[in-house]
């Protein structure tokens, strides 16, 4: 193929690459300024102050971010742990078997956080959660781990079927010849080689889960703020470059996990 | 266990597919697609006194999404400012769309025209920004067009304007921002479509005299077409329904329907609006749904 394009540039249409170039361009400026200005020492978000730590320092020692950082965390790591668990067991009952009545309902279930509006689900989980707070008077971190539990698995799901539909059934006939009852096929044989597509699930899962917005802004009780919902009750006040901070860190973090998940979907071929 | 006939092997798998999907139906059950049910119920009930509702069947609030009584006269006429409201969410998402389709389409088609190693460095520049943090993008860009941000002050620095233009807090705005964090939606799906896309076909156009926008239009972006209109519904979707880049961008005054929502769920005290509000949005999203599967489908033969 290169070669062909060497010799003839068919593919270049006119005003093409410039419109690509420009695109990729408006895509990382804002994001190069907004890290840029999480580094400058001055109080404004406009002026440059010098390259400094200090908004860093802010928003580490703010107790209101601490705590949102943690409930983040908990609740991301909570989620992507029971939608993974829950997509595996999904992802072996609907893929390498024959079609079976109510196939397509259970995909379609399973997608189904991908095609409604979010704002939808927010207001509906709401109102549910709103009766059982009512009726039971638990209203701690629990809703939102349920609720982004569910919103999760599909982007737990999809990693971990493409990965099974790669797989050869040879190893585990293999292992079942070899009298390994059907638990042992799965521990020692399915599960370890379903892996990556597992830890790939969890990871899309955890950063789904830690940029969530919208449910979040309407599930949780008073005081139960995220750093995103944190970050979005700032933006109301006087904009400090401490939500840029904030907001380089969470950057930071689903680039990291990111580069992890891109280099195990590679590990596949 | 009845494994031994094809028949009693079929049952077999389809109750274990049903048993290990289970604890995922659950959990969507509750935690996403039943609390669905409980707003289309809560459309067809009364409001309550402050918040809340009345367990009394009423049509008011389908009746209020597109129309209002005088309350001295009982005349009834539609509701400006909530057909202003959809106007606006609907001219907004549709212009988002177009915009991103221009962008788009050469960006997928610069990255799928790179040698195979540079190609997947490319994606994944394309990827970056669509798994990130939504919000802090629409940060991102309000930083850019703000009054002091350095779209002004380039702009100010080269003379081309005196006075920064107050973009923010515009419907403008809201374009820019839904534009700028729905991008890699369009890109995506337009790269799927192009990188299947046999480039022989474009040397035959040539073969045969076509001039470059020939080729694009006769040849290209018709065989590209089911990456359009996923693209398209991708972008389409999520826009209609969004709410954090109008409440952050638009300000009070550029509100959409998803903004909408949430104020009969806050000030507005008027759940059942609110809900038969939200039923409207889904109803718009499955037929933008359905379109984009009666279409897929039928597309797929030009491979």
């Amino acid at each position: 193929m290169t070669e062909r394009r060497k010799r003839f540039a068919i593919e270049t249409l006119p005003g093409f690459t410039a419109i690509a170039i420009a695109a990729f361009v408006m895509l990382y400026l804002p994001i190069v300024t907004l890290v840029a200005y999480s580094f400058n020492g001055g109080s404004s978000v406009a002026v440059w102050g010098g390259f400094s730590l200090h908004w860093y320092e802010v928003a580490s020692q703010n107790a209101a971010v601490q705590g949102a950082a943690a409930r983040s965390f908990i609740i991301a790591a909570s989620a992507a742990a029971i939608a993974t668990t829950a997509a595996t067991m999904a992802a072996l009952g609907t893929t390498r078997r024959g079609k079976f009545t109510g196939q397509t309902f259970i995909y379609l279930m399973i997608n189904q956080p991908l095609m409604v509006p979010e704002i939808v689900t927010a207001v509906a989980l709401l109102i549910f959660f709103a009766s059982i707070k009512v009726a039971t008077g638990y209203s701690g971190l629990g809703y939102l781990i349920l609720a982004h539990s569910a919103f999760c698995i599909p982007f737990a799901y999809l990693p971990i079927r493409a990965r099974l539909e790669g797989m050869d059934g040879a190893m585990e006939i293999a292992a079942a010849d070899l009298y390994a009852n059907p638990w042992q096929v799965f521990r020692r044989v399915t599960l370890p080689l379903l892996m990556p597509g597992v830890a790939a699930g969890a990871m899309l899962a955890f950063v789904i889960s830690l940029d969530d917005v919208v449910i979040t802004e309407f599930v949780k009780s008073a005081g139960q703020d995220t750093l995103p919902t944190y970050m979005l009750g700032q933006l109301r006040r006087a904009v400090t470059p401490e939500v840029n901070a904030i907001s380089t860190a969470l950057l930071g973090m689903t680039v990291i996990l990111l580069t992890a998940f891109f280099l195990l979907s590679k590990k596949r071929d | 266990m009845g494994i031994g006939t094809e028949e009693g092997r079929k049952k077999h798998q389809a109750r274990s597919g049903w048993l290990l999907s289970l604890p995922a139906l659950v959990l969507l059950l509750v935690g996403a697609s039943g609390p669905l049910v409980i707003v289309a119920v809560y459309s067809f009930l009364k409001p309550g006194e402050y918040s809340g509702v009345q367990w009394i069947f009423s049509l008011e609030a389908w009746f209020k999404v597109l129309l209002e009584k005088d309350i001295f006269d009982g005349t009834i006429s539609l509701a400006d400012a909530h057909l202003a409201i959809f106007w606006r969410s609907a001219k907004l998402s549709l212009l988002t769309t177009a915009v991103t389709l221009v962008l788009g389409l050469p960006t997928a088609w610069f990255i799928a025209t790179r040698p195979a190693r540079s190609r997947a460095l490319w994606l994944f520049l394309i990827t970056i920004p669509f798994w990130t943090n939504l919000l802090i993008r629409t940060f991102a860009i309000m930083e850019v067009i703000r009054n002091e941000g350095i779209l002004n002050t380039a702009l100010l620095a080269l003379g081309l304007i005196e006075t920064p233009i107050q973009i923010l807090y515009s419907g403008t705005a809201v374009l820019i921002g839904m534009t700028y964090v729905y991008l890699p939606l369009m890109v995506l799906p337009l790269f799927a479509a192009i990188d299947r896309f046999d480039f022989r076909l474009i040397e035959a156009g040539y073969d045969l005299y076509a001039s470059r926008w020939q080729v694009l239009r006769r040849v290209i972006l018709p065989i590209i077409r089911p990456g359009i209109v996923a693209g398209s519904i991708l972008v389409f979707v999520p826009s209609l329904g969004a709410y954090v880049t109008p409440r952050v961008l638009g300000g009070g005054k550029n509100m959409m329907i998803g903004n909408f929502i949430e104020l009969q769920f806050g000030q507005g005290r008027n759940w059942p609006l609110g809900a038969s509000l939200s039923m409207v949005l889904l109803l718009i999203v499955v037929v933008a749904l359905l379109i984009y599967v009666r279409t897929a489908p039928q597309e797929d033969r030009h491979d």
